[in-house]
């Protein structure tokens, strides 16, 4: 008989150890694959792995690519961790863009140095506006979250769509589906490091995705609120006895993750496209889902499943580019990754045990 | 009273004979080379503390569990019992604690589905009723569960073993669910089956019931067999102290105190079943005084959870005035506004209600205390402040960690009751309202749980405990509510009622005359 018990004490060498173990079996699987498929394995795997780091540009484009990533998951922690099953970040990374865009194309007079706060505001305001939708549905009439959240998902992105098709489109854009460009004064800057100057891609966005993550980090381990939402997830009774309002917690867990999903849309559009265009995130809000479970819920570990999924993304890209690989194949070696990883992360709490009850009951020739 | 069979156990061989059975689940060695046998026609009881190994071993006799060493011997013959089914086959049958009957459909198909296939409903349940009215055991085969009570279920149960003519009956704490009549009914029908040949195995730990039922108990304490005693021979607090293995401190009642004082009043409360399974409140007031414990007595179902969400903030009556602490109204006031006026509690379920398994014991005292002010300042959480509450009630109440803080998961059930009541008395409440205070807690826990209430009373605050347990109740409440259809009971004092009237109310008898208090 085949058992998983779960692991009194997990410990933290396990803990470091298991997602090395899980990348290493990664590897052989995936050369294995790709031998399979007539491409060098080596070649492939350092597109995958070498490739994207191989520069301190290339680091810190992985930085980049995980931005959004990690703002929406960290978020998503907050609703996980009290059993909300928000699934609609992404239409709330959506709204976040386009009520931060309403701000940057169409508030006249705006001082520059409020100009950016204004937007961070509305972004935070259009996430949250989206994300309370199936929070009060929930609060009010007991709806399904998840239904309502993913089904939202696709009003925002049809309301963008014929947004930028429609009333914000640029007259001078020469019929394509994009807003007027962003002021100066919308965008999000480059870090001007000391000495070195630009690095890649590297925007302040990230800085604040990474100061976000230690705050929520702090929030969730140091706070009443934080410890309100553990309560509420893990035992929603103890909650009501300790004195927690459930629709309390839910409406302000769905707050903050369709805050931070709004302010991660404000930041891909104004540090990386400077305008409005029919498609702001991709799959973002959905990838973030995987990367909050991959970081255990842990704000700090979503920095490290962020950067791990978008070192997946830039090396599929780069395997397309280098080694002319579909799109499938890197698709394949994504999911092995991640299978691996979740794999690992199970053994690590759970003990796997086989037993053969015919053999082990040996000693039944005894009595007779 | 005498049983034929038990007089001629020298000559013929036990039912039973289990010659050192031992069982280890990892490190701990749930049973240590246990001996046990047991005769045909005899009653025996199996008694222990929570963890004793009474489980383990009555899963060893069911073929749920393979034993690492020693042998079974079953009629004289060594036997290994690979599983319930054999056990069924060599006659052995269980009648677990939580009952597993299908609630929608009648007592012959809920039987006919646990029987060999091939018997037809109608021959079944002739079988049942001929079954029935030779032990009284009042089943009709056609009735559906779900309108059975709960001592009706049990027997339904037993049924269901009785059918497969079992040598040997096991059964694990039958009375926890039944009141003291439906006990005595079992009780009778158990006495039934012995003076028919059948051996009876009989765990619980309720000492008068044993006493009462068997002749001879088996005590296990700690994985091993401490010795099989006389019951009529040995006074409850002997066998107790066999159990627990040291000696046992006298807990009980003060008389009652001067009762001018009323610290906690309800008035009229009513309350609507918020779900189907649920129980209307029906108007409900009482007083409980300073310096006294209101027990309000019932069978489980019959409003003890509505009464404790009322009282709790759980939930709150929508018009003033219902729930007084003090002189204040407090009926809309949520719990953690209620723990600042005073107010300490103690839910019946341990897991997830009064704490969380999965979380440690600092943030278990968190959840009773963040609105207190020490522990919690501006938002942020003072992490020493929690675990020096946790050390302070791990101390003071006795509590057993297996380490610093440990998680709640990693207590034993009478340790972990002993950490929430201990949570809350350390607040020196003005009142306490604790639900079955030692349910499913071994004596020393409950002991020291029935004595911390008493020192708490003492003190000048007031009682409120909600059981089903009779023995605990005439042991240290001064008053006697009894909760029955979410009616409450005229307030009686513990001095001028019996237990076999109170048994009454608690099955929808008439109110007492003069035993008002």
């Amino acid at each position: 008989m085949i058992s998983m018990t779960p692991r009194k004490h997990i410990s933290l060498q396990r803990t470091l150890v298991t997602p090395v173990v899980s990348i290493m079996m990664t590897l052989c699987v995936g050369a294995a694959i790709f031998a399979i498929l007539g491409y060098d394995p080596l070649a492939a795997l350092y597109q995958f792995f070498i490739a994207p780091l191989s520069r301190p540009d290339q680091v810190a484009d992985l930085f980049v690519k995980a931005c959004p990533l990690i703002i929406t998951a960290t978020g998503l922690v907050f609703c996980y961790r009290a059993n909300v099953w928000n699934i609609g970040a992404e239409g709330q990374i959506v709204m976040g863009a386009v009520c931060a865009g309403g701000v940057a194309l169409f508030v006249p007079g705006l001082p520059d140095i409020l100009l950016m706060p204004t937007m961070i505001l509305a972004a935070m305001v259009g996430g949250m506006a989206w994300a309370l939708i199936p929070g009060i549905l929930k609060a009010r009439f007991n709806t399904n979250e998840i239904l309502v959240s993913l089904m939202l998902t696709y009003v925002a992105a049809l309301f963008i769509d014929w947004l930028v098709r429609g009333p914000w489109r640029d007259p001078q854009s020469f019929g394509f589906p994009l807003t007027k460009s962003y002021d100066e004064a919308a965008l999000i800057q480059r870090v001007d490091l000391p000495g070195i100057g630009t690095l890649g891609q590297l925007h302040w966005g990230v800085v604040a995705a990474l100061v976000l993550a230690l705050v929520a980090y702090f929030v969730m381990s140091r706070t009443l609120f934080g410890f309100q939402v553990k309560v509420m997830g893990d035992a929603p009774r103890a909650g009501a006895f300790s004195g927690f309002c459930a629709a309390r917690t839910t409406i302000g867990v769905l707050c903050i993750s369709g805050a931070c999903a709004g302010v991660a849309g404000m930041v891909e559009v104004s540090a990386n496209m400077g305008q409005l265009q029919p498609e702001v995130s991709f799959g973002y809000g959905f990838t973030a889902i995987i990367v909050a479970f991959l970081a255990r819920l842990n704000p700090l570990g979503v920095i490290a499943a962020g950067l791990v999924i978008a070192l997946a993304e830039l090396g599929g890209d780069s395997a397309q580019m280098a080694l002319g690989m579909p799109k499938v194949v890197t698709g394949v070696f994504k999911g092995i990754l991640l299978f691996m990883l979740l794999a690992g992360e199970t053994f690590n709490r759970f003990q796997l045990r086989i037993s053969w009850p015919a053999l082990s009951r040996a000693p039944a020739a005894r009595g007779r | 009273m005498t049983r034929p069979h038990a007089a001629t156990s020298l000559k013929t061989p036990p039912v039973l004979n289990a010659v050192g059975l031992t069982k280890s689940f990892g490190d701990f060695r749930a049973n240590d080379a246990v001996s046990f046998s047991i005769q045909p026609g005899e009653i025996h009881a199996l008694l222990g503390e929570n963890g004793a190994g009474k489980s383990t071993f009555v899963k060893l006799v069911y073929g749920l569990l393979q034993p690492d060493e020693g042998q079974i011997f079953w009629q004289g013959q060594p036997v290994n019992i690979s599983g319930p089914l054999q056990a069924r086959q060599l006659g052995i049958g269980m009648v677990f604690q939580h009952f597993s009957l299908f609630e929608s459909l009648s007592v012959a198909e809920n039987i006919q589905l646990a029987l060999p296939a091939g018997e037809n409903l109608a021959a079944l349940s002739d079988r049942i009723r001929d079954m029935s009215d030779r032990y009284g055991l009042a089943i009709d085969p056609d009735a559906y569960i779900h309108n059975l009570s709960v001592g009706q279920q049990q027997r339904v149960e037993v049924m269901r073993c009785l059918l497969q003519n079992p040598s040997l009956l096991i059964m694990d704490e039958p009375t926890s669910v039944l009141t003291l009549q439906e006990t005595d009914q079992l009780f009778s029908v158990l006495r039934q089956f012995a003076d028919s040949g059948m051996a009876v195995l009989f765990i619980s730990h309720k000492l008068d019931e044993i006493r009462a039922l068997t002749s001879r108990a088996t005590v296990l304490r700690r994985g091993r067999n401490v010795g099989t005693v006389d019951t009529k021979k040995n006074n409850n607090r002997q066998l107790a102290e066999l159990m627990v293995g040291r000696k046992i401190a006298d807990v009980t009642r003060q008389s009652a105190p001067d009762q001018s004082k009323a610290v906690c009043v309800i008035k009229n409360l009513q309350r609507p079943k918020p779900t189907a399974f649920a129980v209307t409140l029906k108007d409900i007031s009482f007083t409980a005084n300073a310096g006294e414990i209101l027990a309000i007595a019932g069978i489980a179902g019959n409003g003890q959870d509505e009464i404790m969400a009322a009282l709790s903030g759980e939930w709150r009556p929508p018009s003033a005035d219902i729930i007084l602490l003090d002189g204040q109204d407090i009926s809309h006031l949520g719990p953690a506004a209620r723990r600042r006026v005073g107010l300490g509690v103690v839910p019946e379920e341990r897991n997830g209600h009064a704490a969380i398994p999965s979380m440690s014991l600092s943030d278990n005292a968190l959840l009773t205390s963040h609105s207190l002010g020490k522990a919690v300042q501006h938002g942020v959480i003072d992490g020493a402040a929690t675990k020096a509450i946790a050390a302070e009630v791990i101390d003071k109440f006795d509590v057993r960690v297996p380490s610093d803080d440990p998680m709640a998961a990693s207590l034993s059930g009478g340790n972990l009751q002993k950490f929430v009541v201990g949570r809350e008395i350390i607040k020196s409440p003005r009142l306490l309202v604790v639900a079955q205070p030692t349910w499913g807690v071994d004596v020393g826990a409950a002991v020291s749980i029935r004595k911390s209430m008493l020192d708490l009373a003492a003190r000048g605050s007031a009682v409120i405990m909600i059981s089903q347990d009779l023995e605990e109740v005439f042991a240290i409440a001064h008053k006697i509510a009894v909760l029955h259809g979410g009616c409450l009971s005229d307030v009686m004092l513990a001095s001028k009622v019996t237990a076999e009237q109170v048994g009454i109310l608690m099955g929808g008898g008439a109110d007492i005359e003069g035993a008002s208090a």
